[in-house]
């Protein structure tokens, strides 16, 4: 807790952080918020609450497949996986933990678009994700038509919820919410036909133990998402860290974290994009 | 008319029967209502004891998400309701001042952070933090999620105390001048203490508002607290019913707590209130026994007459006026 | 610094109506139920004052974010009830929300009436009952229309209060304010200006409300 030039507002609040925390027992809990920002640590903003990509798991432990690849970069980049401190990045917030410099990097489904771009710089891309739908298991989607006939579900103000209003499926019913979980409440009990997001994020909850053999993706690529590795903007990082990425591939590791994470769901994504490669407009 | 049953004759035989006819027919909706409820539950496999099973055999849930969350929670309220008390109260009296630089500015300020969510309060206190001090990014969460609720609640806590102190008899304060008291006098020694016990469960619904809203502080400032940590618990264990039944609990159990304990302190307020009177009248200057006294007398009116004297917020349901009404 | 603002793209003026719209009809309903509520707490049959009481407990201790989606994820989701508007529409989550709001801010309304009564003389309701009115007719008739008189100030806190507790909507997607405006930082990656716009809305929204009902409990007020 540095503290140099605050408002007297700040200092008393610091003041009774001090004395509330030490009487609550233990600085800062498990949940990985974050340490103290010296030279030899790297910051990463991952997700917390998305299984198969970045979760935190009952253990306190961070797994999935952005946090693969994300120490792995940390490797490459000279810093061992204990020297790697995990912060959540909520996705509004994205841009902004770059340009304060809150995270040195962020790798949290993260997908590259022209707007972004203006503010931060993705190194990258590291995937190639679509759009798609998930569905119950017993439940065919013939063709893309057809969309405009199911109640869908996604997450609020995201980029898919945008994409089917604007152009997949105009007509399609679409609920939106707070977070998939309560998308798949309304899978599972029927109410709903199908959530739609990234095939990446959806093959992380179809793999989940709860949910095995309930649902399966539909297969349609309704959009090209290339996550990137989000980095402030004119980092001196950035080819470092496309370096990184390329290594990931060539070595194997890429195809490793891919069949850990994504295997059990039966998701195969496209192989790794080229380094640069962006959306068409 | 703090005893509410002065609003009804003590039932005779027929009102007795009557009475119990409605509350056989309201158990019964309720009942119904219920048993359908868990029924339908019950089909959707919602009451499964895998769903439920985490909370009860994997100690890991309560010590990696939900104790960790009610920590940050109760982290988070604490210093919220240390800071916005005084505040508040400050803000409150000086919107009651009789200079307009200092009025003017009080009523802005409070005007202000009244009008806004306290979501978007906490969205720029993060911002603020973030540009202006040197906050580490590791507590500047906990700075954001405090600072906006202390602006909020203590706008909504200087209108309280205003409140409080507006609705004392207007011949407290003559009768403090009268004897040659000072404003600031007036204020500390004979309105505040009668607005207090007055404005009690007011404040203390406020305080239960801070606990809750720090909910607010998860979603868009990832501030690790208990709702956002249940939202975790979903995430790896697809139960969503079972942990927004368990965190609700949580928040219940513990803003209960907070009433309760409020309550408790009124009731001693209350009963110490004579006492309370000879002992701030040995604080002051001059032999002002007679003061003392006054206040001492006017606050049972007083409180009598002010609304939420008789229990409007807190549990508590004896006020203080509820005597000789108290129909068996 | 306002270049986002594409009001082709964001229907930034829709959004704030269906705020509007909520607030009114989540007022209107919250009025209602908190009244019942109120009265519940007061009345001659102890079952149904426990049930106000835990009633009351229960929904004003629980955050309202828990209760919106709660109503969404048990109500719609799970017993597939639609609030009679198709599944899933906007229609639906909006009167899904308005009921959680209800739900919410009645108990607010009630513990607000409550004090209100209390600020009644008792002779009010002795005399009312040595004219031989029963329990219905003293509450609505003698003491309730004195307490709502007293309570203007207090329920227009709780209004304002519901005004801005709206955002929360947009957690079960109600494209009111809040949801637009994280349509919008999703899209643009510009958190701040977009924030300050919407906070302006909210202060266009509710300091009038507040000020216009300061006024009105100064006239109505019972000169005692």
């Amino acid at each position: 807790m540095r503290l140099r030039r605050t408002t007297t507002l700040a200092a008393s609040l610091l003041a009774i952080t001090l004395t509330a925390t030490a009487c609550g027992g233990g600085d800062d809990d498990d949940s990985g918020n974050g340490g103290g920002g010296g030279g030899d640590e790297i910051v990463i903003g991952i997700k917390f609450d998305q299984p198969g990509l970045g979760l935190l798991t009952p253990d306190g432990d961070h797994v999935g497949f952005d946090v693969d690849v994300a120490t792995y970069i940390a490797g490459e980049l000279g810093y061992e996986p204990d020297q790697i401190v995990f912060q959540e990045a909520p996705s509004p917030e994205r841009e902004n933990l770059l340009s304060r410099g809150d995270v040195d990097m962020i790798v949290a489904t993260y997908s590259i678009s022209e707007e972004r771009e203006e503010s931060v710089d993705f190194a990258g891309p590291y995937l190639l994700a679509h759009q798609d739908l998930l569905v119950r298991a017993d439940y065919e989607v013939p063709n893309e038509e057809a969309i405009n006939d199911m109640t869908l579900c996604s997450v609020s103000g995201s980029t898919s919820a945008a994409n089917v209003q604007r152009d997949i499926a105009p007509d399609a019913r679409l609920q939106q919410n707070n977070t998939y979980s309560q998308c798949l409440t309304g899978l599972e009990n029927g109410t709903i036909d199908a959530l739609t997001t990234d095939d990446s994020i959806l093959a992380g909850y179809a793999a989940q133990p709860e949910h095995q053999g309930k649902f399966r993706l539909a297969g349609l690529e309704l959009s090209d998402e290339y996550y990137g590795v989000g980095l402030p903007k004119d980092s001196e990082n950035l080819d470092a860290v496309n370096e990184a990425i390329t290594a990931m591939v060539e070595e194997g590791a890429w195809d490793e974290a891919v069949a850990e994470h994504f295997g059990p769901a039966g998701y195969e994504p496209e192989a790794a994009p080229e380094i640069g490669t962006r959306p068409e407009a | 008319m703090s005893n509410l049953s002065v609003l009804y004759d003590a039932p005779g035989p027929r009102a007795r029967r009557r009475n119990v006819s409605y509350a056989v027919a309201f158990l019964a909706v309720l009942a119904l209502g219920s048993w359908w409820l868990i029924s339908q539950l019950q089909d959707k496999g919602e009451l499964d004891w895998a769903k439920w099973e985490p909370f009860f055999t994997d100690s890991r849930v309560w010590t990696t998400y939900l104790l960790p969350g009610l920590q940050d929670t109760l982290v988070a309220a604490g210093l919220s309701m240390l800071i916005a008390l005084p505040l508040g109260a400050l803000l409150g009296i000086g919107r009651l001042s009789d200079h307009w630089w200092v009025r003017a500015p009080a009523g802005a300020i409070v005007e202000f952070f009244r009008a806004i969510p306290v979501l978007l309060l906490m969205l720029f206190a993060n911002e603020a933090y973030a540009l202006w001090t040197d906050v580490d990014r590791s507590v500047r969460p906990l700075y954001a999620v405090v600072t906006g609720l202390v602006l909020y609640n203590a706008s909504v806590l200087a209108e309280v105390v205003r409140a409080g102190v507006l609705s004392l008899p207007k011949g407290q304060a003559d009768a403090a001048r009268a004897i040659g008291m000072r404003k600031g006098q007036t204020m500390t020694f004979v309105l505040l203490p009668q607005a207090v016990t007055a404005m009690l469960p007011a404040l203390v619904s406020q305080l239960v508002v801070i606990v809750k809203d720090t909910a607010l502080g998860g979603a868009l400032l990832g501030y690790s607290e208990l709702l956002r940590n249940a939202n975790l618990v979903i995430s790896n264990y697809g139960n969503v019913l079972a942990s927004f039944a368990v965190a609700a609990a949580m928040f219940i159990a513990l803003n209960f707590l907070l009433t309760s304990l409020a309550s408790w302190l009124e009731g001693r307020i209350r009963r110490g209130k004579r006492s309370t009177g000879a002992a701030l009248s040995t604080t002051m200057p001059g032999g002002m026994a007679v003061a003392g006294d006054v206040a001492g007398d006017a606050a049972g009116p007083a409180v009598g007459g002010m609304g939420p004297s008789g229990g409007g917020a807190g549990p508590s349901g004896d006020g203080p006026g509820g005597t000789g009404l108290n129909i068996p | 610094m306002f270049d986002f603002l594409d009001l082709d793209r964001y229907d930034l003026f829709g959004a704030f109506w269906t705020t509007v719209q909520l607030t009114v009809f989540s007022a209107i309903g919250s009025l209602i139920l908190g009244t019942v509520l109120a009265a519940m707490r007061v009345s001659p049959v102890p079952i149904m004052r426990a049930f106000g009481t835990v009633y009351v407990h229960i929904f004003r201790n629980t955050p309202l974010t828990l209760i919106i989606v709660a109503c969404s994820q048990l109500l719609a989701y799970t017993l597939g009830m639609s609030m009679g508007a198709e599944f899933a529409t906007d229609t639906m989550s909006f009167r899904l929300a308005v009921l959680g709001f209800v739900l919410y801010t009645a108990t607010f309304v009630c513990e607000a009436l409550r004090s209100g009564i209390n600020t009644v003389p008792v002779g009010q309701a002795e005399a009312a009952r040595a004219l031989g009115l029963g329990f219905t007719q003293v509450l609505t008739l003698i003491v309730l229309p004195q307490a709502f008189r007293a309570v203007v100030a207090p329920l227009a806190n709780v209004l304002i209060a519901l005004t801005k507790n709206t955002t929360v909507a947009a957690a079960i997607g109600v494209p009111e304010a809040a949801l637009l405006m994280s349509d919008m930082v999703e899209q643009e990656a510009q958190l701040l200006p977009i924030a300050m716009l919407f906070g302006f809305g909210f202060i266009v929204l509710t300091l009038p409300t507040g000020l216009l009902l300061g006024r009105l409990s100064k006239r109505v007020a019972v000169k005692r």
